[in-house]
Order: structure tokens, then C-alpha cells, then sequence
């Protein structure tokens, strides 16, 4: 079965096909049924190949397959081929599985939408580009799995093409993530091009490992900084995450599964897949690590004037990638894959809830105009408290082991520092904060909600709340796969990816296990005040956050708008690029070049119709031409003679 | 003289089937005349059919006066397969035209016949013979629509020139033998190199350029192939652009590079001139022009400066890329007025520029065409018309005329065009005006797609022709 490990992304595949090519013309139910059907049998299949990987012994956890060569340029070789280890196992079911729950949610979300077929291309198209991001074996592969999702994203933020808002955030995804690409593209190069300086030419994963003690450290460095300036393009990172609050304005179900759960994750699945260059490059580790604590908090902060729905979970997303580079920037990879994944299930459910409450309230994503919705959205209103513990890191929740994994080798890591965990842990308390903000002005509290719409309040269909369930219950479960030794688990989890990452364990410091519970019971404790003070703001006293609001209308402003960083930007880089644009369009090119290249032009033109005049259609004339030439000639050559 | 015979195969099968044409012609019916379509078919594939058996052979017949090797079978070859294509565009155009069918096949056969007489021969006055018959076959081939004044008009004015062009090289050959004794080009070189260098012989080489100058269109001696072009039945025009060009050349190119290297630095400069000049007044000529006949026709002046740029260089082992250059030109242009004769009515409507525009709309799969030829023509890869000028202009770059290429390179930007002009009338301009039915049937598609098939692998993989090209060049050492 080893050898057909290609097949889980050719399912996606055959669905992009079969919609893009007969979805307009065939019934919605072929379009759901094959858009659905093909990302479950990937999911079938990725299950499957686990319990195969599992069968075999740790350390012989690796199957390759080379489908054909691709670029074949002098001595370097590059295939497409697919891998699969326990880490590319991983993202293939979290992928796959969290994918095709939302596909199910997708057919009774968006199933007034004239656009449906297009939108279940796109929606296979990106799980397809995902899947072989995921499982290519070699970087230049998984750039065309890179690229692919962005385009996908690109597609599926500017679904609603119509409207501008929806355009225009497409576009500033997709010009904020080529940015990063940029950065992706320079690495690769440098990488090909260093190795191949010393005889090897290859950008496959294990040759690339093999190898990688031939390159000198400050190439090194160079190297994972420029895979990291992809990352952090794609996984919406200081200091280019301004475009993932605006793709919010894509149908919800994508942002749960391109804006959540998946492909914003690639950048920390990348750091990950090249841990071997980023284990000798201490100082991009510190970086990743520091640009994510303080992404983590910056985005928290703005998190908590928000009042659209979506944009508080987008901050939110950006929040936890944020955690997720810390946990690999510290050199423990496994517990950034365990965050990505429980961050998968809660952070999809969130999104998926918060559709199903747009979707009972008429389109609505206004938070003061909800409240109160706990009696008509029973099934949705438990799933998203769920979801909300499941984040703010409850114990017997699964956010509460991955995030206390990071937070923990954060501090007791010879990566981490106490800095970084401490900005870490605040964090936590301000999730938590902002998350049941979220939940009490929803859910809780006094109704809000327009008379009008009111009376069509109601609960989605089963088919958007069956995923809903589904989610709910991984959000839970999700965590004991790797409950920590400390708490008498077994520490699955990293036991499984270990053979990937070859954790060192010499020179580790050994700390007291008191410590680690102490820890842990400090971050439940913050972030129980967390809840605390959400409880006190925005539902006991509401009138206390609006007394805030009005004594410090300064800071409140600032963090409402973001901290201005959008404006930042289009001042020091979007209008100067313009001005120059401009200046390149009407000067240099439109008056210098264009009036170069018209000018020989009509010179030309003109020299030709002067020249035509000497075809005057008589013969003689024609006759005396002969002469004139051949006296030349003839006169040419025997002076040549003579002389 | 039995193994003469069999050497001459091709001219004689081609020769009794033209006679036998005529024969039948004569009782023959009005309805049935495409039958002589078909037996010009039979002729020129038996021709081939010998070219081919006899391609490996070295010899020569006839005391001397007949020669066959590589580049004469390369030519002949190349020759027959224009015939070929001529012939099945020709089938319906003439049907069409109410041209004298009768008449046609024949001219097309004889003229054909005295091109292969002079690419293989090594004999002056051989050459002088078969450049009359070629040429005066053309002659009555551009007056085939007799009822169109500027046919016959094109016929008269390409007959009294030509007559006149032919005195020059017949005297240059007079003269050639006069100071040298001989008629064969190959004891030319070895007399200059023994001292023989007189202002008699050198009259006799200047001579002979301006006859060849004249059959293949350089400035100054190019008059007549705008009006004669235009004026001609399209597919003779086809016929002169390809054929009579190709065996002018080569004949050209045969003499020069058997008989008179030893005076390239002689003939080379003024060659050199002509050439700049050819390149340079064609190209900015085409610019104004709106008839699309008259256009190609200036277009066919440019390529034979484009040819000369190799040609000038008088380097022996790099004149493969002038034989390449002739296949990828004859194909490009039977392609390009097999369009050509598909839009035009009556031998008059519908050859104007304005008669293109839109025709993407209405007509995509032939505007496509069309594109390929004038995109081989601009020399666009993977077409072989880029092949045939990369080669040209690498030539005359290896062989130090830095400055003959890089005039040679802004010639064919300029020459992209009037190209382009045309494929953007078709694509990006709404039609102006009507241009009634068109004939889309096979035969002329047959040639179309061929035409392109050959673009494109000559294109590709180029290397399969220049190896025949260098092996029929070898017969220069």
C-alpha cells in the first residue's frame, strides 16, 4: 500500500476536475457528493496509511515515491515524489479530516449560492494544493503546494467577487503572501545553489538532511531567515499578517478551513519539515521564537476591541500561530505540530459556529447586535463554549495540553527564555479574555438582535451541525493523544513524531516535576482570570467596559484601528510604491520609451512612403534601375582590378 | 550513355509527363481539366521517387555538361516537394480563377524541369539553358488570367526585363569563356588562382551578378517583383517566391562558391552593399504597403537580403544555413499565399489589408494559420523561420560581418512589423467590410497543415536538416 501514497492527494484532484469541468452543468447533489466523496477517500486513505506507518518499527517510519523526474538541469535532479513520515501523516489527517467536515458544513452553508460548483472547485483545488504541500519530498514541490493554496485563497477570500471589499482583500492577500514568497523563493535558491557549491545538487528532504553539515553556519542563518520571511507571509506573522483579518471576507467555511486550520499552519509545518537546517541556525530560532511570542500578544491585544465576529477569531488565529512558532522556534516541533492540530479542531469550530450564527442571524457579524442567542442556537451555543475552554486552555480541554506543552519547554527549554514565556502566559490570560468576550456578548446576556430578524432566529440544519458535534468532541478528546508524563500520560504524540525531529536529549536541563506543576497550575489559574474578567466586564456589569472605553478613549481608539498598522504601511510602502509607479508609467515609459519607439516608428513609416514613390510602374524606369545597378556593380569590380 | 539516362531520370520522367500533358490536354473536356492536377501530382512524385533512388550518387553525364551530388538531389528535391504543394493549391484556385488549365500544369512542369536543370550542373551554358526554360515558362505563368489586365501586364513587364537581365548574364558567360576558355565554373578558380586575373574576367563575374541579382529580386535590380508579383495568379506568385528563388539562389550560390572564392574580397564588398541596401529599402518599403500581395512581395526582397547576409561571407563550411534558410522560406511563403489565395476573389478582391481585419471572428482556424506563416516569417520561435535566421545571422557573426548582423537584426524588427500588422488587423479589429464566401476546402488546408507540419519540425529539431544541408554543402570543398 506504501507505494500508492500518491493517491491521497489524486482524490482532490479528480474532484477539482469532475466540478470544474461538468459542475455547472450537472445537479448540486453531483457537485456535493464529489467534492465531499474525494476528500474523504484521501481521509480514508491517510487513515490508513497511519495504521500502516504504525506497523512498522520508529525508526523505519519513512516511505518515498518517486513519480517521475521534473526538472532535469545538468547534475540536478529533481522528481515529483511524495513522502510520508509521521509529521507529513499527521497534516495529511488534520488536512483531510478537518477538510472534509467542512466540505459536509459547506453544503447546507452555501447552498443558496449560485456560485456552488465554483466554490467546491476551488474548495478541492486548495485540499488537493494543501495535500501535496504536505506530502512532497523535496522544497521545490512543496513551493508548488505553497503556491497553489495561495492562489486558492486568493480565489476562494475573493469568492464574492462583486463585491469590492471582497476583491480588494483577495488582492492584498495575495500580494502580502508573494511578499513572503519572495523570501520562500531566495531561500530555495540559495539553498540549491550552496549545496551545489559543494557537489551536491538536490532539494530533497533526506538528501538535503544528509547533507546539511556541509554548509558553512551564516549560509545557514541566511537560509531558514528566508524560509522563515515565508512563513511568515503564509502563516499571517509580524510583520505580514495584516491581510489574514481582511480574508474574512470569504465565505465562513473557508476561513475556518483555509484561514484557520489549514493553510496558515504551512509556514510552521515548513519550519518544521526543515528542522534539521533550523536546529543549526540558533539565532533565526530566536527570532521565530520572538516574532511569535510577539505576534501572539499584539494580535491578542487587538483582539479585544473587536466587535466583528470573524475578526476577533481571525486575531485569534494569528494569536495561536503565533504560539505555534514559539513552540518550534524553542526547538520543540513537536508540540508546534500538537498546537496546530487541537488548534485545527477548535479554531474550525469557532469559525463554523460563528457561520451558523451568521447564518440564523441573516449575515450579521456584529456582536452588539447579538446576545442572548444560548436558547435559540442550543447545539451551536454548546459546541462554541466548548471550543472557547478548548482555547483558553482548561484542563481535560485539548488547547490545555498543546498550549501548556509550548509554554513549558518555552521555560525549560535551552531554546526558550523567561522572557518569552512570560509574554507567552500573559497571552493566555488575554485569550482567554477576549474568547468569552466573545461568548458572552453571542451568546449571553441581554438580546440585542434586530426586531426583524429575530423572528427567523433559528438553529442550522443537521448537516452544518453534525460537523459542528464532531469538531466539539475532537476539541475535547483531541489533547489526550499527548498528555504530558508529568500527568501520567505517555506523551504519545511526540513519541510518534520523535523519529522525524531526532530530539537531542544530551544537555537538556533536568527540571524539578513540582516545577512543571507549578507552571501548569499558574497558566489555569491566569487563565481562569482571564474568564474572570470577561464575566465581570460583559456580562455582570456591562457598563464597567463602557466606562473604560470613555476613560482611556485614546487607547481604546488605537487598538480598536489596529494600532494603525494598515495606514502604517500604506504610507510608508503602498503610496510611495504607487508614486513610483506612476511616475515609471507617465515618464519613463509612456513619454521616453513609447515616444522613442513611436518615433522610430513613424520615421520610418515615412521613409518607406517616400521610398514607394520610386516604384513608378514603368518599365524603362524599371530597366534604367538595372543599368544604374550594374554599372555600380560593374565599375566596383574593375576598379578593384585595375587598382 | 545508358548510365547518362539513368542519371537524368527525374528531368526526363518530368519532361515526357509534361509533353504527355499537353497531349491530353487536347482531349480533354472543360469539366475534367482537374485530371491534369492530378497527373502533375503523378509526375513530380515519380520525379522524387528518382531523386530519391539517385540521392546517394556522385556523377556526372554528358561530357561533363550534366553533374548530380548531394545539394543538386537536396534542391531537386526540395523543388519537386514546392511542386507538389503548388499543384494541390492550385487545383481549386485555377477551377476557381477559370484560369487556363490546359496550359497550366504544363508551364508548371517545364519551368520546374529548367530549375532542376540548373541546380545540377556544373556548365555554364547548361545553366544559361535551364534558367531560360524556368523563367520562360514563368513568363506565360503570370499571364495565365488573361482576362486581367495587370496579369498580363505582370507577364509583359517580367518578360522584357527578364530578356534584358538575360543578355547581361549571357554576356558575362561570353566573357567568362573568352578569358578563360573553358565553360565549366570549377577550371574558373583554378585559372584565377595561376595569375588570370583581367579585367575581361572580372567584367564577366559583375555580369553574371546583375543576371542572378535580377532572377532573385535584389536592390536595385528588384523592380519588377512588386507589379509581377501582384499582378500573377496568387499560386504563381507562390510558385516564384519559393521555386524560382530557391534554384536561383543555389545556381548562384553553386557558381560563386565553386568558381570565384579566390575574388571574394573583390565581389564580397559590393555583394555586402547590395545586401544592406536589399535588406534595409524592402523592409521599409513593406511598411506603407496595403496590398498584401505587394507586401509578401517585398517581404520575399528582404529574405534574399537576409540569405545574402550569409552569402557574403563566402565561408564554404557555414553555407549550410543558406540551404536551410531556402527550406524554411519556400515553406513559410506557400504557406502564407495559400492563405492569400483562399481570401481573394477574382484575382483582384479582397487582397487588401482592411479585408483581414476581424477575420479571426469568422474565419479562427485560417487567421490561425495565417498567424504561423507571418509569425515564421517575423521569426518567432519554435518556428524555422527563427531557426534559418538564427543560423544566417550566426554565420555572418562567426565569420566576423559583426555589423552586415546586426543590421541585419534591426531589419527584422522593423520587418515584425508589417507582420504583426496583419495578424492584428485579424485578431484585434472589428471587420470593415464584406468579403463574401469563403472556399474553405481541403486541398488548400492539405497544403496549409503540411506547410506548418514542416515549420514546426524543421523548427524543432533543425538539426535533421542541417546535416543534409552540410552534406550537400560539402561539394564546395
Amino acid at each position: 500500500m506504501g507505494e500508492y501514497i500518491w493517491l491521497i492527494p489524486s482524490f482532490p484532484l479528480v474532484g477539482f476536475l469532475l466540478n470544474g469541468l461538468l459542475g455547472r452543468r450537472m445537479p448540486k447533489a453531483f457537485v456535493s457528493w464529489v467534492g465531499c466523496l474525494s476528500v474523504f477517500l484521501s481521509f480514508l486513505f491517510s487513515v490508513f496509511t497511519f495504521f500502516e506507518l504504525l506497523r512498522l518499527p520508529p525508526e523505519a517510519r519513512l516511505i518515498e515515491v518517486d513519480i517521475f523526474d521534473w526538472i532535469i538541469s545538468g547534475e540536478f535532479v529533481t522528481r515529483v515524489g511524495f513522502r510520508i513520515d509521521p509529521l507529513s501523516i499527521v497534516m495529511c489527517l488534520v488536512v483531510s479530516g478537518v477538510g472534509f467536515l467542512i466540505h459536509v458544513y459547506s453544503v447546507g452553508y452555501m447552498h443558496e449560492d449560485p456560485g456552488y460548483p465554483r466554490y467546491f472547485t476551488y474548495l478541492n483545488l486548495f485540499v488537493f494544493m494543501m495535500l501535496i504541500l504536505v506530502t512532497a519530498n523535496n522544497v521545490l514541490l512543496m513551493f508548488v503546494g505553497w503556491e497553489g493554496v495561495g492562489l486558492c485563497s486568493y480565489l476562494l477570500i475573493g469568492f464574492w467577487y462583486e463585491k469590492d471589499s471582497a476583491s480588494n482583500a483577495g488582492k492584498k492577500a495575495f500580494i502580502v503572501n508573494r511578499i513572503g514568497d519572495y523570501g520562500f523563493l531566495l531561500g530555495i535558491f540559495l539553498l540549491l545553489f550552496s549545496l551545489g557549491s559543494k557537489g551536491v545538487w538536490t532539494l530533497n528532504f533526506s538528501e538535503l538532511e544528509k547533507n546539511v553539515n556541509l554548509l558553512n553556519e551564516n549560509v545557514i542563518s541566511l537560509i531558514t531567515l528566508l524560509f522563515f520571511i515565508g512563513a511568515t507571509g503564509k502563516s499571517a506573522q509580524i510583520p505580514l499578517y495584516v491581510w489574514l483579518p481582511d480574508a474574512m471576507e470569504g465565505p465562513t467555511p473557508v476561513s475556518a478551513l483555509i484561514h484557520a486550520a489549514t493553510m496558515v499552519t504551512a509556514g510552521v509545518y515548513m519550519i518544521a519539515r526543515l528542522h534539521f537546517l533550523y536546529n543549526l541556525a540558533p539565532e533565526t530560532m530566536f527570532i521565530v521564537a520572538l516574532i511569535g511570542v510577539l505576534t501572539a500578544f499584539l494580535a491578542a491585544s487587538i483582539g479585544f476591541a473587536q466587535y466583528d465576529i470573524k475578526r476577533v477569531l481571525a486575531y485569534s488565529t494569528i494569536s495561536q500561530l503565533g504560539y505555534m512558532f514559539v513552540g518550534v522556534g524553542v526547538g520543540a516541533y513537536a508540540a508546534g505540530i500538537f498546537h496546530l492540530m487541537t488548534h485545527a479542531f477548535f479554531k474550525a469550530l469557532l469559525f463554523l459556529g460563528a457561520g451558523s450564527v451568521m447564518h440564523a442571524l441573516a449575515g450579521e457579524l456584529d456582536m452588539r447586535k447579538m446576545g442572548g442567542l444560548k436558547k435559540y442556537l442550543p447545539t451551536t451555543h454548546w459546541t462554541f463554549l466548548i471550543a472557547c475552554l478548548a482555547i483558553a486552555g482548561i484542563p481535560g480541554f485539548s488547547g490545555f495540553f498543546s498550549k501548556d506543552e509550548i509554554l513549558w519547554k518555552a521555560f525549560s527549554s535551552n531554546r526558550g527564555s523567561i522572557f518569552i514565556y512570560i509574554l507567552g502566559l500573559v497571552t493566555a490570560g488575554m485569550t482567554a479574555f477576549y474568547m468569552f468576550r466573545l461568548l458572552f456578548n453571542v451568546f449571553y446576556g441581554k438580546e440585542r438582535v434586530d426586531e426583524e430578524i429575530k423572528h427567523h432566529v433559528h438553529e442550522s440544519p443537521k448537516i452544518m451541525t453534525i460537523p459542528l458535534v464532531i469538531l466539539a468532541i475532537l476539541s475535547i478528546i483531541g489533547g489526550y493523544v499527548g498528555v504530558p508524563h508529568v500527568l501520567g500520560g505517555g506523551a504519545h504524540f511526540e513519541k510518534f513524531l520523535e523519529p522525524v525531529f531526532k530530539v537531542p536529549h544530551e544537555g537538556e536541563i533536568h527540571h524539578p516535576l513540582s516545577l512543571e506543576i507549578g507552571l501548569m497550575v499558574l497558566s489555569v489559574v491566569v487563565a481562569l482570570i482571564g474568564i474572570y474578567f470577561a464575566y465581570l466586564y460583559f456580562l455582570k456589569k456591562p457598563e464597567l467596559s463602557e466606562s473604560f472605553v470613555q476613560k482611556y478613549p485614546n487607547l481604546y481608539r488605537t487598538v480598536h484601528n489596529k494600532y494603525f498598522v494598515d495606514e502604517i504601511y500604506g504610507f510608508l510602502f503602498v503610496d510611495n510604491l504607487l508614486r513610483f509607479g506612476r511616475f515609471m508609467k507617465n515618464v519613463i515609459d509612456e513619454a521616453i520609451i513609447d515616444g522613442i519607439v513611436n518615433g522610430t516608428g513613424y520615421f520610418l513609416r515615412g521613409l518607406g512612403s517616400v521610398l514607394r514613390f520610386l516604384q513608378s510602374g514603368y518599365v524603362q524606369a524599371y530597366a534604367f534601375s538595372i543599368i544604374i545597378g550594374a554599372i555600380l556593380v560593374v565599375g566596383y569590380l574593375l576598379m578593384k582590378v585595375t587598382s | 550513355m545508358m548510365d547518362d539516362l539513368s542519371l537524368v531520370m527525374p528531368e526526363v520522367v518530368l519532361c515526357g509527363f509534361g509533353l504527355l500533358l499537353l497531349l491530353i490536354e487536347a482531349f480533354l473536356g472543360e469539366k475534367s481539366k482537374s485530371l491534369l492536377g492530378i497527373l502533375t501530382l503523378i509526375a513530380a512524385s515519380s520525379a522524387l521517387f528518382f531523386v530519391l533512388r539517385l540521392s546517394r550518387l556522385n556523377g556526372e553525364a554528358f561530357f561533363g555538361l550534366y553533374s548530380l551530388d548531394p545539394l543538386a538531389s537536396l534542391i531537386k528535391g526540395l523543388i519537386l516537394v514546392i511542386l507538389v504543394l503548388i499543384t494541390v493549391a492550385s487545383i481549386r484556385y485555377v477551377e476557381r480563377e477559370n484560369a487556363i488549365a490546359g496550359e497550366y500544369y504544363p508551364l508548371l512542369i517545364f519551368s520546374t524541369l529548367g530549375m532542376m536543370i540548373m541546380v545540377s550542373t556544373t556548365n555554364l551554358l547548361t545553366i544559361f539553358i535551364g534558367v531560360e526554360l524556368m523563367s520562360i515558362s514563368v513568363y506565360v505563368l503570370c499571364g495565365m488570367f488573361r482576362e486581367n489586365v495587370r496579369s498580363a501586364e505582370a507577364s509583359l513587364k517580367y518578360f522584357l526585363l527578364g530578356a534584358f537581365a538575360s543578355a547581361f548574364l549571357v554576356y558575362g558567360i561570353s566573357l567568362l569563356y573568352g578569358s578563360t576558355g573553358s565553360l565549366d565554373i570549377r577550371a574558373y578558380s583554378e585559372a584565377i588562382s595561376a595569375g588570370n586575373y583581367s579585367s575581361v574576367l572580372m567584367l564577366g563575374v559583375a555580369l553574371i551578378t546583375v543576371g542572378f541579382a535580377f532572377k532573385i529580386a535584389l536592390v536595385p535590380f528588384h523592380m519588377w517583383t512588386p507589379d509581377v508579383y501582384e499582378g500573377a495568379p496568387t499560386s504563381v506568385t507562390a510558385f516564384m517566391a519559393a521555386g524560382v528563388k530557391t534554384a536561383a539562389f543555389v545556381t548562384f550560390l553553386r557558381i560563386f562558391y565553386t568558381a570565384f572564392l579566390p575574388v571574394i574580397k573583390d565581389w564580397g564588398g559590393v555583394l555586402w552593399l547590395i545586401a544592406v541596401i536589399t535588406m534595409s529599402y524592402a523592409n521599409l518599403t513593406a511598411l506603407v504597403q496595403e496590398n498584401i500581395k505587394r507586401m509578401l512581395a517585398y517581404s520575399s526582397i528582404a529574405h534574399a537580403g537576409y540569405i545574402l547576409v550569409a552569402f557574403v561571407t563566402g565561408e564554404r563550411s557555414l553555407s549550410s544555413s543558406i540551404i536551410y534558410y531556402l527550406f524554411a522560406y519556400a515553406f513559410m511563403n506557400i504557406g502564407a499565399f495559400t492563405c492569400v489565395m483562399l481570401m481573394e476573389r477574382k484575382g483582384e478582391e479582397n487582397l487588401d489589408i482592411d479585408s483581414y481585419a476581424g477575420l479571426s471572428g469568422k474565419h479562427p482556424l485560417l487567421s490561425l494559420c495565417l498567424s504561423i506563416f507571418l509569425l515564421s516569417l517575423t521569426g518567432v520561435p519554435p518556428l524555422a523561420g527563427f531557426m534559418a535566421k538564427f543560423y544566417v545571422f550566426s554565420t555572418a557573426i562567426k565569420a566576423g560581418y559583426v555589423w552586415l548582423a546586426i543590421i541585419g537584426v534591426l531589419n527584422s524588427v522593423v520587418a515584425a512589423y508589417y507582420y504583426l500588422r496583419v495578424i492584428m488587423y485579424m485578431y484585434f479589429k472589428e471587420p470593415v467590410k464584406e468579403i463574401g464566401e469563403i472556399d474553405l476546402s481541403s486541398p488548400y488546408f492539405l497544403v496549409v497543415f503540411i506547410c506548418i507540419f514542416f515549420l514546426l519540425y524543421l523548427g524543432i529539431f533543425p538539426r535533421d536538416l542541417t546535416l543534409l544541408a552540410e552534406g550537400a554543402v560539402s561539394v564546395f570543398f
